[in-house]
């Protein structure tokens, strides 16, 4: 284990190897550092920025960073929850975000985040109300962009793991959104069975499977008893639920 | 002396109020520390005096609500918007995202009373009459019209999180939300 070094994490010891995120020696080690657009089975893209931590002082993405031995990394400090809790904030503005219909609430990683970093929706940004298209085409598959993050990961699990390319950015700045290949949903080869519309891919209720809405009772939802945290996302847990 | 509470509904659905009933026999205990002063509990329409706190539930979507709400918050120390509708528009705030044409307001109207084939309204005519408050342009939240001082989101915020909070305001100590108390729905 020539390859493996130490580096700290809020001051406790942490083993990784060389070439490893400071994200995934973090998983390794059990530690918890919050993620939005990084999931499980996906290449990270360090979009979100959800996953701040400092690194020997300087700000970066977790998913993305690789570790550096012997570094220090501040990863739960009043700063650094500072800038989750706004990142999360601005997301929520962004979008139109009316939990109490949608289909995602309670098992939604944006809401679960807000929870865990407790916030009480302040008002210090604007909600932005956006007009956002909802596109129902597809007899099994709705996307609501509406409640779209941007996060990339569905656009990462057709390309990578379906291979299908469904989705994809279009558009730049706050115009910027996602888009599918085609005329609209029902156009293109999307399945239920792709890992881009498996309930684990989307931390949103941005893709929503027909007929599937609100199939825990509240109380019983994924985040109602549990934070999010690590050993909640796993794709084959949270698709039985 | 005994801390005077004011709530009103604004545009909401009440139940937030409900909300606040369900705190059940725990409402003796409040009563103990508190008197309610205009509420739709005791069905008082106007300010008696002063209060020390004042509940609004739901946003503004019009001018009757603005009115109320700058009224509330004249006439008390501390404002709090209870639950969804009142922090973030809730759920009459989906108007906006809907409403961007050149002339929204006419547009939703025209909707609603006059284009759809599931109307009946033989009169043609939007309602106009003095007695109903106009609509705004759009939906606002309490904190668009008016300074709030406390935000207490969920739909509605349970009876738990909404005593929990009283509790701790009439004790003058910090609330603290358990992980269940802080909903967004
Ligand atoms: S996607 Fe999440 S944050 Fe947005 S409305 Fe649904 S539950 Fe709320
Ligand atoms: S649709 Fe969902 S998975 Fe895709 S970018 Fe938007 S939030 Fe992310
Ligand atoms: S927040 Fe929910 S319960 Fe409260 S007034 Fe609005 S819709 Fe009703
Ligand atoms: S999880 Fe790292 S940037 Fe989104």
């Amino acid at each position: 284990m020539s390859d493996s070094f130490k580096f700290e994490i809020d001051g406790v010891e942490v083993l990784a190897r060389r070439g490893q995120s400071i994200m995934q020696a973090a998983d390794e080690a059990g530690i918890y550092i919050p993620r939005l657009c990084d999931v499980e089975g996906l290449e990270p893209q360090g979009s979100c920025r959800v996953c701040v931590v400092k690194q020997n002082g300087r700000v970066v993405s977790a998913c993305t960073q690789p570790v550096i031995e012997g570094s220090i990394v501040e990863n739960e400090s009043e700063e650094i929850l500072g800038y989750r809790r706004d990142l999360v904030r601005m997301l929520y503005h962004e979008g139109n975000h009316l939990c109490p219909i949608c289909e995602a609430s309670g098992r939604c990683e944006l809401q679960a985040m807000g929870y865990r970093l407790g916030i009480t929706q302040a008002t210090k940004y604007p909600y932005l109300q956006p007009v956002r298209p909802v596109d129902a085409s597809h007899p099994d598959i709705v996307l609501d962009t509406n409640r779209c993050i941007l996060c990339g990961r569905c656009i990462r699990a057709s390309r990578d793991i379906d291979k299908k390319h469904v989705f994809e950015y279009v558009g730049r700045g706050i115009r910027k959104r996602v888009g599918v290949n085609g005329y609209n949903l029902a156009d293109t080869d999307i399945a239920l069975s792709d890992r881009a519309i498996d309930l684990a891919t989307c931390p949103v209720g941005c893709i929503i499977q027909k007929g599937r809405g609100f199939f825990a009772p509240i109380g019983e939802r994924q985040f109602d008893k549990r934070p999010i945290t690590l050993g909640i996302l796993p794709v084959k847990e949270r698709s039985e639920q | 002396m005994k801390k005077r509470i004011a709530t009103v509904s604004l545009a909401g659905c009440f139940g937030c109020h409900m909300s606040l009933l369900d705190i059940d026999e725990r409402l003796l205990d409040l009563l103990q520390q508190v008197e309610f002063d205009r509420t739709p509990l005791n069905d008082l329409k106007r300010f008696t005096r002063h209060c020390d706190i004042g509940l609004v539930e739901g946003g503004c979507c019009n001018e009757e609500n603005v009115y109320t709400l700058q009224e509330f918050r004249r006439n008390c120390d501390v404002l709090i918007a209870v639950g969804q509708c009142a922090v973030m528009g809730g759920l009459p705030v989906m108007r906006n995202a809907i409403m961007h044409s050149e002339d929204p307001l006419r547009e939703c109207l025209e909707t609603a009373y006059l284009n759809s084939d599931k109307i009946y309204n033989p009169s043609n005519r939007i309602p106009s009459d003095e007695a109903l408050p106009l609509l705004l342009d759009k939906v606002y939240t309490l904190a668009d019209v008016v300074k709030v001082d406390y935000q207490i989101p969920g739909c509605p915020p349970s009876g738990e999180t909404l005593w929990n909070i009283l509790e701790a305001l009439l004790a003058g100590r910090p609330v603290e939300l358990t992980y269940e108390q802080l909903r967004y729905d």
